[in-house]
């Protein structure tokens, strides 16, 4: 096996192909046990809307995905900025800032499809259609897009360093996206409800549906950090993957050139 | 800095003035575009005239995006963009060089759809001040970020394809305030215009700052 800069020399080929450990299969299960309870919460716990009915349910998947989405493309934009800060200073060249930003991205671009998938659902409940023109609906539906586009700026074939770099400076660009998708409700006149919560107002939702909510974030939040624990080992092997297909194919090159 | 900005501008209008890619090609597919709008809409003169000033702003972002990437195609080829910086040039130099160049050809293929609009759609200018002002920051605010994602995607393999996504939806804010601006000064709509150009200062100001900050690292490739 070939050695990577970055990484200490691994104990087998076993314990470099999981992704797995027993911090991760604990959060797994937590994540699971969790997201019982929370289908127990949302669908017999929680009472029914006096207005929106039982399509009110939907809001416990809608709202904390979008949370989570925020919360990890702000990971993926501190990170970035970290990236560009020190990946000179480094002896990994900022490998492991590119590699979180690119696993949490991964995760909020998966939570913000979940978000507008789950939002046309309730539209078409609640509105009679699945999509409207409306501010914040149309300006996520940019931020999916955007952060598309940074998956794909990720994946293109280049330099790894050159590549993380322009990643990490369309990271940072991309999330003057976020706040504009968050605070449009307020901003323009939309169709869509205000936020259920936020600093320094009232809650929209009290008891059981409020603590639904709550837990229902605090679910999704131990689902995401899972998924994307995950997605940064498999993306670390890659690169090692990477490493060692480059390192064979120059082995061959020069037992080439020696005959 | 400004002069040295001015010289890289004025080398990118020299190339073009040589190759007469925005008159001769752009400028062209533009008023094209406007005629396949016609064709999509059934020749519906009254329809066209209603969504001019959208028509108008598609226009200049499918046929802006190729200026955009060719502004940065000529400095990845033979290595042009080390060149400039190896003469001395600061990185936020070259940006707004860079800005400043799409500038002037967009305002170019601008002139040829407005002329075309007017032909073609049979729409009228009711407030010519308020057309200028959105059509003006509408190219800063185009150029800016064009420039910005356009060197972001430049040499690398699969640009042409990734240029698009990474910079329509950035610029989809710059189309609705400039559509919306138009469709005031086009005298097809009542709502305040104005408004909308304060937006197009503001797009214009955020990816100013942010291509002056990063234009440095990104072009420290390699």
């Amino acid at each position: 096996m070939a050695e990577v800069s970055d990484q200490k020399t691994p104990k087998s080929k076993k314990s470099m192909s999981m992704t797995a450990t027993p911090a991760t299969r604990v959060l797994a299960t937590v994540s699971v046990g969790a997201s019982l309870v929370l289908l127990l919460l949302a669908l017999i716990v929680s009472p029914a809307d006096v207005v929106q009915g039982d399509a009110v349910r939907m809001l416990y998947i809608h709202v904390p995905s979008i949370w989570v989405a925020y919360g990890s493309f702000g990971l993926t934009a501190c990170t970035s900025g970290l990236f560009i800060l020190r990946y000179k200073r480094r002896a990994d060249r900022g490998r492991h800032y590119d590699r979180i930003a690119g696993a949490a991205a991964e995760v909020g671009v998966v939570f913000t499809g979940i978000t507008l998938f789950s939002g046309m659902l309730w539209g078409k409940v609640t509105w009679g259609s699945y999509w409207q023109w409306d501010a914040r609906l149309t300006t996520t539906v940019l931020l999916f897009v955007t952060y598309l586009g940074y998956l794909a700026l990720r994946r293109l074939p280049a330099d790894p360093g050159v590549r993380a770099k322009r990643a990490a400076i369309m990271a940072l660009v991309s999330f003057v996206n976020v706040p504009i998708v968050h605070f449009s409700v307020d901003w323009w006149r939309t169709l869509h409800q205000k936020a259920s919560l936020s600093v320094g107002r009232r809650p929209e939702i009290t008891g059981d549906m409020y603590w639904t909510l709550m837990y229902s974030a605090l679910t999704f939040t131990f689902v995401a950090t899972w998924l994307m624990i995950h997605r940064y080992r498999v993306i670390r092997l890659e690169e090692m993957r990477d490493e060692e297909m480059l390192q064979q194919q120059l082995r061959e090159r020069r037992s080439e050139n020696s005959l | 800095m400004f002069h040295d900005a001015l010289l890289v501008a004025r080398k990118d209008l020299i190339i073009e003035r040589r190759a007469h890619v925005v008159l001769g090609q752009v400028s062209p597919l533009g008023l094209l575009i406007l005629v396949v709008f016609g064709f999509a809409f059934d020749a519906n003169v009254e329809l066209l005239r209603l969504g001019s000033a959208g028509l108008f702003w598609v226009a200049v972002l499918f046929t802006g995006l190729l200026l955009v990437q060719r502004t940065f195609d000529v400095e990845t080829e033979d290595g042009n963009l080390d060149a400039l910086r190896l003469s001395g040039f600061l990185p936020q130099s070259i940006f707004l060089g860079k800005v400043i160049g799409l500038i002037v050809q967009l305002f170019l293929l601008e002139f040829a759809l407005v002329i075309g609009l007017i032909v073609l759609f049979d729409v009228t200018v009711v407030d010519w001040l308020l057309f200028l002002a959105a059509t003006v920051l509408g190219t800063f605010a185009f150029s800016v970020c064009g420039a910005l994602f356009g060197a972001l995607a430049s040499g690398i393999r699969l640009r042409s394809t990734l240029l698009p996504l990474l910079l329509i939806p950035v610029l989809a804010p710059v189309l609705l305030a400039g559509t919306r601006a138009h469709e005031v000064a086009l005298g097809l709509s009542s709502a305040p215009g104005w408004n909308w150009t304060g937006l197009l200062l503001v797009i214009t100001a955020v990816y100013t700052s942010l291509g002056l900050v990063s234009f440095g690292p990104l072009l420290e490739d390699g």
